[in-house]
């Protein structure tokens, strides 16, 4: 557990940086700070490993104040991941990954096989090891940065905006990747982001700061969306909070209608005799493929015919896959099937609206209820 | 010209190797000098000031002066080729202070940031990543420094120190071109050989920089 107490940053010029920072970042739990650019969240961050250091205030990885460690002792110990990888160029990818074990006092070829391990984690497998730097892609380079801060097996990572340099395509792989790999090793991460949107999909706590470097409001993803503490934070978490919220809503059991199919290769005459309403869903071996019309077809169906704008969501998802599958299906009839990807059945939009409404939204906390004026809990 | 090459072929060749020591040691020693001096500029800007000035200011003294006047600081006979070893020092010293302080400038800050991230001490973080990455940018200063001594020891010759300057004040004075000429060849095809042993030294040190994206 990381801790903040009462931590203030003035910088030589007098420009405050991080304005009285209390908060706690859990073992084994990913804390996002996000804010508007000169909130002091690179600032905080730097705090952690004592690249920067605190005005006043205290910091503490599991009770032990950093400030009585040695700085690239306490370093090596904790993992840092940079925006824009900062690899060293002069060192080959397996030399970059394996720097920490080796500042730690492991022999190179010991280092070495560690690298290749967790450059292995990181889905770079094999000759990439042996390669520059800069003969890799952006996306590339940011895992090899994951792998360096993984080398050691540091029990803590701070991360600062890892992945804002890659396009959206790479970023959402990597988010993807990275989260998979917090399931695997659970670590105590705290990453700084600009991003709101990556702030809700990767924290399992974020803490919204504002320009001045204040804490505004520290929740959970779902209790952001449903209870921003004031305008600034409700604007910040930006719009359609109601439906983003049901990405962290888990589907209840939903009313599933049984649903006729069909196989590929499926002749007009017997689609036609199979559909109720004009619109027939296509499976292969119990795995919805798509829809098709079978008025319109002249030929057994394949798969070039086949409807794909619907979405398919598990039962077991959240609300919001299942809300899209029933908006997006050409029949009105939502796609659901379980994790394996077996169809379990439709469903309406009206009914995931049903059970949205009886679905429990985050309570409001106590100490969030404002009192008259517009000072905000983390300004009292 | 051929035919005094011809005739003085050993006695050229011996005078080259001098030259060559005398010329290529200050360059080994003077990069030994200036790299600690480079460090030190960089981390503050009032030691740049006095390191940079300082060092650049010692270019400006003439060099048959210094020459001269080494026997008086160190204590040296005057045709003693320690005196030019030092004098030559200073020389690249000179040259290459505000190169090494330019080349450990020019690592980017993200490299620079990632490396005390990671827990490298100071003086670990100079040798592992900041003076490799600063490699190109010295050893450009050290051709500089490298033809800039070749030249400079040919006047060591005025002293009676034996070197390749010899043929230039010699033939001088006694209106034989051919052994001017040998002097001036013989002296540029040395500047070349460091020229080329340089790049050779960097390109094999910095393997990196040949690295193609695939």
């Amino acid at each position: 557990m990381i801790r903040f107490e009462q931590v203030v940053k003035i910088y030589a010029g007098g420009q405050t940086a991080v304005d009285d920072l209390t908060f706690e970042a859990p073992t084994g739990q990913i804390t996002v700070l996000v804010g508007p650019s000169g909130c002091g969240k690179t600032t905080s961050l730097r705090m952690i490993n004592r690249m920067i250091e605190p005005t006043s205030g205290h910091i503490s990885i599991d009770d032990e104040d950093v400030q009585s460690v040695n700085a690239a002792r306490l370093r090596r110990g904790i993992g840092y991941v940079i925006q824009n990888a900062g690899l060293f160029p002069n060192k080959r990818v397996v030399d970059n990954v394996a720097t920490v074990p080796i500042l730690l006092g492991a022999p190179r070829s010991q280092a070495r096989t560690r690298a290749r391990e967790v450059l292995e984690l990181v889905g770079l497998p094999g000759d990439f090891a042996d390669r520059w730097p800069s003969q890799l892609s952006g996306g590339q380079q940011q895992r090899v940065g994951v792998a360096r801060a993984l080398a050691a097996d540091p029990p803590v990572m701070l991360m600062d905006e890892p992945f804002s340099a890659v396009d959206p395509v790479v970023r959402e792989q990597l988010q993807d990747e990275f989260l998979r790999l917090q399931r695997e090793l659970g670590k105590t991460i705290v990453f700084v982001t600009h991003d709101i949107d990556e702030a809700l999909k990767l924290g399992d706590q974020i803490a919204v700061m504002r320009v001045g470097g204040k804490l505004a409001q520290l929740a959970d993803p779902a209790y952001l969306l449903a209870h921003p503490i004031d305008d600034f934070v409700a604007g910040f978490v930006g719009r359609d909070r109601g439906y983003r919220a049901l990405t962290f809503a888990q589907t209840p059991a939903l009313p599933l209608a049984a649903e006729p199919t069909v196989p590929l290769g499926t002749t007009p005459q017997e689609a036609r005799a199979a559909t109720r309403d004009g619109w027939l869903l296509v499976a292969d071996h119990g795995r919805p493929v798509g829809w098709v019309e079978p008025e319109h077809i002249t030929a057994a169906i394949e798969p070039a015919m086949l409807h794909r704008g619907g979405t398919v969501a598990r039962a077991t998802g959240p609300l919001r896959a299942a809300l899209d599958a029933a908006l997006s299906s050409p029949s009105r009839r939502g796609v659901i099937t379980d994790d394996d990807g077996i169809l379990l059945g439709t469903v309406r939009a009206h009914q995931v609206l049903e059970a949205i409404e009886a679905t429990d939204r985050p309570e409001v906390d106590e100490a969030d209820i404002a009192p008259a004026g517009p000072t905000s809990r983390a300004d009292r | 010209m051929l035919s005094f090459i011809h005739g003085h072929w050993s006695d050229i060749l011996s005078r080259a190797i001098d030259h060559a020591w005398l010329a290529g040691l200050p360059l080994l020693l003077g990069l030994a000098i200036s790299l600690p001096l480079g460090w030190l500029a960089r981390r503050a800007s009032w030691l740049r000031v006095i390191l940079v000035g300082g060092s650049s200011l010692l270019y400006t003294i003439p060099s048959l002066a210094l020459f001269v006047l080494m026997p008086i600081v160190v204590k040296t006979t005057i045709t003693d080729p320690v005196n030019v070893i030092i004098a030559m020092t200073i020389y690249t010293v000179a040259l290459l202070v505000r190169t090494v302080a330019d080349a450990l400038g020019a690592v980017s800050d993200e490299t620079r940031q990632a490396a005390i991230a990671m827990g490298y001490t100071p003086i670990r973080r100079f040798f592992g990543v900041e003076l490799p990455l600063a490699v190109p940018v010295i050893s450009a200063g050290l051709r500089v420094a490298a033809v800039s001594n070749v030249a400079i020891v040919s006047v060591a010759a005025l002293l009676g120190i034996r070197q390749l300057g010899f043929y230039l004040t010699d033939g001088y004075q006694l209106n034989y071109w051919a052994e001017v000429w040998t002097g001036i060849v013989a002296c540029l095809v040395l500047a070349l050989i460091f020229d080329v042993l340089i790049q050779a030294i960097t390109r094999v040190i910095t393997p990196w920089q040949r690295a193609v994206a695939s």
